[in-house]
């Protein structure tokens, strides 16, 4: 017998995760970021509980600025999949005006995805939150955990994560702490536009090569769906040929050239691409560490 | 990554390559100074799978410690605290790919006091790479690496032996260590080792043949990696499959859903329900994508049984030609992971594959010189001790010995005050009932339809206010038995001590 591919492995491990989330927790849910990570999750869920439904709903955390093309393909998505949909935003930080120009991309950040991912966690009673981040996408990634222990205000503490072993993993906890459960941990992620292309799963356009009115600043290209992102003098937005590598809101994520508006040309860019998905991503870079801090206080 | 594209290929060609490329989990152990996170920052480098972004990330950090080239070792350096402290703490997963096959790296401190995290990566790996520095030779952890590597069931060693750029690449070092490693490795038959000189720092004998070292004509650590055989011998093992999941989505349909731990299964073959012994046979292979002819180690799939039976999360589905243990009480290679020593007689949460059930540890018969390999008459095991015991499960577990099947044959001990997970176990054996203290000499078997219980000692002769024996004091056990007792329908049921009771 030949050994099985490196994706049928993956695969069959993540759907191993997901079912011993929902064996052993009270009340799962799955953390969807309508990206493409979450679309490969939804994917795997099917196959997972199949030939019952999805045992979980799904909570977004929308902070009003992600990309429409994103909303749009999240509302039809999971209506076609016939999926229990929560969306959740802090519209009390969004009525005192946050936005990551008068904020700050730090503050920004704490208060609509952080703040308003533990709100939405706590408002639903989930003890245990799948979600699609993946080891490799970031240093301080790399040690955590399958299944990731928060304490009673949802902190991440290093040095108080549990040992996992085999595949065996220890989903006990207290009341009011939580889980987080990365199924995806072990992709890369080449392994996951294979696995889109393999499979042939849905998702949103915006990681298509297209013509998109972009400001061009530098090396960056600048979307402009936000009224508020400012305009340096006399700059004026263009056509560029573009697509998004990874997808956040709108003002924080920029788009790269590219021709590549077909899966396997993606992963063709991809497999010559010299540069790291989430350096698109303004708010990695706003201190060395920023995202093993951000994880610290909660955030994802 | 330019590399995973060899250059002559055509781009659907590659696509198609892709598909069928199979996976390699190893591990690395050193120690401090052996140049570790010089070796995985050079694989991953030479690999192309580092970034431009990421290696300025790295150069960048670099001026603040140590100006000058490129530090690999910050490529791996993955939290803040750590690079500030200079030391790794904890086990990291790293990720590349050749055009011949995907890795993920265990990345391990390989201190004494940090055995448990090179149990932890070492547990899911198929090959382990330990490090030799030429300058120092053999050291006391050598010895321990291979160990640890041969505890887990890891049967492909390799001995890089590195900083041979400052032994002035002299093959006559290189033979010395061989030759002191292999005594080693005498103690430890089944690893088949390499041996590859090295040098992390400056790329020798890594990805690439060295010119440095026209004396050694194996192949190059990558190139070693790259075609290793993996994954075979699950694949040939007893058929396992234990319950994760009943599936039970309307009146027509029942499954089970798991993950096969070994072996293969068709839909006809026979089956043995664990610990029920209830046997039936495989009518179905379920999946998302459609209903399966066979089914092998690895996969995730959904079982129907040709008989309704009742059956549930942690009972195993096996092959009724190969079954495996059965018994309340096994014998263990215990590793301590916790801050809080090992308490004797307390009792601990057992995971062992789906199943959750209570465990109490009975007897530490000694704890392992991790260093000598020496046993020593010490009944306690502290954080990163490495012991044999004995354990006494509520329930009947089922199980195979760790040597023959990894999954089946391993388990975490949870406390339950504090839900840490404070062990990790490789069982042994099944434990003699001698040892098993409270449940001593009772045994069972059915008569006229009744279950009667035998102990040596008899039964206590007053039943506490419940009805229930003293003898069996245990309320998991007692609710275990009563289960076992609705299941099998069997009505009231006699002992041979002086009391009857019912249950």
């Amino acid at each position: 017998m030949t050994p099985r591919s490196h994706l049928q492995q993956l695969e069959a491990e993540s759907i191993h995760i997901m079912r011993e989330v929902v064996a052993e927790c009270q009340r799962p849910v799955l953390l969807y970021s309508i990206g493409k990570d979450s679309s490969v999750l939804l994917r795997l869920a099917q196959k997972a509980f199949y030939p019952g439904p999805v045992p979980f709903p799904l909570l977004h955390i929308d902070t009003s600025y992600k990309f429409k093309e994103m909303i749009d393909f999240r509302d039809r998505y999971t209506a076609e999949l016939g999926l229990n949909l929560i969306v959740h935003t802090n519209r009390a930080a969004l009525n005192e005006g946050a936005n990551p120009f008068v904020w700050g991309t730090q503050r920004c950040c704490g208060g609509l995805k952080t703040t308003a991912l533990l709100d939405g966690l706590r408002n639903g009673g989930f003890d245990a939150a799948i979600g699609g981040a993946r080891r490799d996408e970031e240093r301080s990634r790399a040690k955590e955990r399958v299944f990731s222990f928060r304490d009673q205000r949802g902190q991440w503490d290093p040095r108080n994560q549990r040992p996992e072993l085999w595949n065996i993993f220890n989903t006990r906890i207290h009341p009011g702490e939580s889980l987080r459960v990365f199924p995806l941990s072990n992709w890369t992620e080449l392994d996951v536009w294979q696995y889109i292309h393999a499979e042939n799963i849905p998702i949103v356009p915006l990681y298509f090569a297209k013509p998109r009115l972009m400001l061009e600043r530098g090396d960056s290209l600048l979307p402009v769906e936000q009224p508020f992102v400012p305009h340096l003098p006399g700059e004026e937005p263009k056509l560029v040929k573009c697509r998004m590598r990874s997808l956040g809101c709108s003002p924080c994520t920029g788009a790269i050239r590219s021709d590549a508006d077909t899966v396997p040309l993606i992963i063709e860019e991809l497999v010559t691409m010299r540069r790291s998905e989430r350096q698109n991503r303004v708010i990695d870079h706003d201190q060395d560490g920023s995202m093993e801090i951000k994880k610290q206080e909660g955030y994802f | 990554m330019a590399t995973l594209l060899a250059p002559s290929e055509s781009f659907s060609a590659f696509l198609d390559r892709e598909k069928g490329k199979d996976l390699l989990r190893f591990t690395t152990a050193g120690s401090v100074d052996d140049g570790k996170s010089t070796l995985i920052g050079r694989l991953l480098y030479d690999s192309r799978s580092v970034y431009d972004d990421q290696l300025e990330s790295v150069t960048k950090a670099s001026a603040g410690r140590n100006a000058g080239a490129i530090d690999f070792s910050l490529l791996t350096d993955g939290l803040r605290a750590e690079r500030e402290q200079g030391i790794t703490i904890d086990v990291a997963y790293r990720y590349f790919a050749t055009p011949r096959r995907k890795f993920i790296i265990a990345d391990t401190p390989g201190h004494e006091q940090y055995t448990r995290n090179m149990v932890t990566g070492a547990s899911t790996a198929e090959l382990a790479i330990v490090l030799v520095d030429a300058r120092k030779g053999v050291l006391v952890q050598s010895r321990r690496h291979s160990y640890i590597a041969g505890l887990l069931g890891i049967e492909r060693v390799v001995i890089a032996v590195n900083k041979m750029d400052l032994v002035g690449y002299d093959e006559t070092v290189f033979t010395a260590i061989e030759k002191d490693f292999r005594a080693i490795l005498a103690r430890f038959p089944h690893i088949e080792p390499y041996f590859v000189p090295v040098s992390a720092l400056a790329g020798d004998n890594i990805v690439t043949r060295s010119a440095n070292m026209p004396w050694f004509t194996g192949p190059s650590l990558l190139e070693h990696l790259e075609t290793v055989p993996v994954g075979s011998r699950v694949l040939s093992a007893a058929f396992r499959f234990p319950v994760q999941r009943v599936v039970r989505p309307n009146q027509e349909f029942r499954g089970y859903a798991g993950t096969i731990v070994s072996g293969s299964v068709r839909p006809g073959d026979p089956v043995t329900i664990l610990p029920s012994g209830r046997e039936t046979s495989v009518a179905s292979i379920v999946t998302f994508d459609g209903n399966q002819e066979s089914a092998s180690a690895g996969q995730a799939v959904t079982l129907t049984l040709s008989q309704e039976i009742d059956l549930s999360r942690g009972d195993f589905i096996v092959s009724s030609h190969q079954l495996p243990f059965k018994s309340h009480g096994v014998t263990a290679t215990l590793v301590w992971l916790n801050e809080k020593p090992a308490d004797l007689g307390k009792r601990y949460r057992i995971k062992h594959a789906s199943r959750l059930d209570w465990a109490t540890l009975r007897h530490i018969d000694f704890r392992l010189n991790i260093n000598t390999l020496e046993q020593e008459p010490i009944h306690t095991l502290e954080m990163n001790a490495i012991g044999q015991v004995t354990l006494e499960t509520a329930r009947v577990l089922c199980f195979d010995r760790y040597t023959e099947n990894r999954v089946t044959g391993s388990f975490i001990l949870i406390d339950p005050a504090t839900n840490a997970t404070v062990a990790a176990g490789m069982i042994t054996g099944a434990a003699e009932t001698g040892a098993l203290a409270p449940l001593a000499g009772i045994s069972w078997h059915v008569k006229d339809g009744a279950l009667v219980l035998t102990s040596e000692q008899g039964f206590s002769t007053k039943p506490n206010s419940n009805g229930e024996p003293l003898a069996m004091e245990d309320p998991e056990a007692l609710e275990a038995l009563r289960q076992m007792l609705r299941r099998l329908r069997i009505a009231p049921f006699t002992t041979t001590a002086e009391s009857d009771f019912e249950i």
